[in-house]
């Protein structure tokens, strides 16, 4: 039985089957409609999500299975004080495969080592957010049409901005990737991300404040929003949070074939303008996501796809 | 000096930086075994000033000393039997710590989830870094030994 912690645990090879699998629901979903017939998904939502909760929702109702579960901890045992062990030992006797978010880091990590059933990842704190990383790379892939020779950009909050973190340990591991890191001084990416993974990959990367500076040589930027909920302090967070904001005279500093991606929700970094440019690719990158958990959904519970 | 009697079999750890003595002996969980450990504090020493030695009298393969590497691994560590030193061990990194260190991160789900042991693994042996098994918080020596203090 497999879990889904973070990108890392499937190699390139099956991480490329997994994309495929994708790109096939998208262009014959009623060949998958019922594939998942009989089967439940766990959402378990410690925390409010809109976008996440729901796409895993949509992907298993797509395969023709069904959905419980809870959306935040208020309506859980987690209220009444119940451990994430003993939450996912319950929940095990329920449902066939569960997603999990959590506050705290490294939860779905515990919640996997109790568990008989797969567990996938579907945030944890700031540390990790593999599915959004796998919408990400699918997205890349198909509005692009490689994973290697990028150079990526990545602005706003990368210190807490999990899906940041996920994207660039999956996306090391191509040939010919660079990074441009742009950030205020206080939301820098952390050190395990540029020592362990960036610089023990020998990666091409180099730190910016000014977005205007990036925008020229970048084949693809990934906006982030800054999140509320990780600061631990009002004042920080609204300092820093209209610290970038992209709309239509920055996009002109763009090359023309510049991919714009945003792991949603967005606040004020991406102004409305934007969104009718051709570039901009973050609501495609939504429907995506449907689709890349689909093919996780199917390749965690083994269902054979003929 | 003070006089502690010969052991027959166990170790002798010797070359403890002063004072570390008592943080060694609870890592090793000594308090939980039914043997007969000697402390010696602040021993004279012509290498290090003072140091630490602590001896215990128990079977060979009572005691799981890769913890010492990590705490500190210029520690010697003698093995007794028969009453003869039969090996000198030579201390290494353990690739991985339970219990012995706690993970600082707030947001860590080791501060809320009942009886998870806090284990960390060794993610980078040549700058000696250690990282939280569920959070990957990089362990800080620094901050620690400043807590202790």
């Amino acid at each position: 039985m497999r879990h889904l912690m973070s990108p890392l645990d499937f190699s390139v090879e099956e991480l490329d089957r997994l994309l495929d699998l994708a790109n096939d629901i998208e262009k014959n979903p009623d060949k998958y409609a019922h594939l998942c017939d009989g089967k439940r998904i766990a959402t378990l939502f410690y925390e409010p999500s809109t976008r996440t909760r729901l796409s895993f929702e949509a992907a298993m109702m797509n395969l023709g299975g069904k959905v419980l579960g809870f959306s935040s901890a208020n309506s859980s045992s987690a209220a009444k004080g119940e451990s994430v062990s003993d939450t996912i030992r319950m929940v095990s006797c329920y449902a066939d495969i569960c997603a999990m978010r959590h506050p705290k880091e490294g939860a779905p990590l515990v919640a996997s080592m109790v568990s008989s059933i797969p567990v996938i990842n579907a945030g944890d704190g700031g540390h990790q957010h593999p599915t959004q990383t796998l919408t990400d790379l699918l997205t890349i892939r198909s509005l692009k049409g490689r994973l290697d020779n990028l150079t990526i950009g990545l602005c706003g909050d990368l210190k807490f901005g999990r899906t940041v973190h996920s994207l660039i340990e999956a996306l090391v591991r191509y040939d010919n990737v660079s990074f441009v890191l742009i950030s205020p001084e206080e939301l820098r990416v952390p050190d395990y991300i540029r020592e362990d993974v960036l610089e023990a990959n020998h990666k091409n990367y180099r730190e910016v404040i000014r977005l205007e500076e990036a925008l020229p040589d970048l084949d693809l930027l990934y906006m982030t929003r800054v999140q509320r909920e990780r600061f631990f302090n009002e004042e920080d967070y609204i300092r820093m949070k209209d610290f970038y904001i992209l709309d239509k005279a920055k996009m002109e500093l763009a090359p023309e074939d510049m991919l714009v991606l945003h792991p949603l929700p967005r606040v004020n970094e991406i102004s409305t303008e934007v969104d009718n440019d051709p570039r901009a690719a973050y609501f495609k990158q939504v429907q995506y996501g449907v689709y890349v958990r689909m093919a996780l959904i199917l390749t965690l519970l083994e269902v054979k796809v003929c | 000096m003070l006089n502690v009697g010969a052991i027959n079999e166990g170790f002798v750890l010797d070359h403890i930086k002063a004072g570390k003595s008592m943080t060694i002996y609870h890592n090793l969980r000594l308090d939980k075994l039914d043997c007969c450990v000697a402390i010696i504090k602040n021993a004279r020493s012509s290498k290090m000033g003072k140091k630490d030695i602590i001896k215990v009298e128990c079977p060979i393969d009572m005691l799981d000393l890769d913890i010492l590497g990590f705490i500190d691994h210029n520690i010697t560590v003698n093995i007794i039997k028969d009453g003869e030193i039969c090996e000198k061990k030579q201390l290494k990194l353990p690739k991985q710590i339970v219990d012995v260190i706690k993970c600082r991160n707030p947001r860590c789900i080791t501060s809320i989830e009942q009886e998870l042991k806090h284990v960390f693994i060794l993610t980078d042996p040549e700058k000696e870094i250690y990282r939280c098994k569920y959070c990957e918080e990089k362990y800080d020596d620094r901050r620690d030994k400043k807590d202790r203090r």
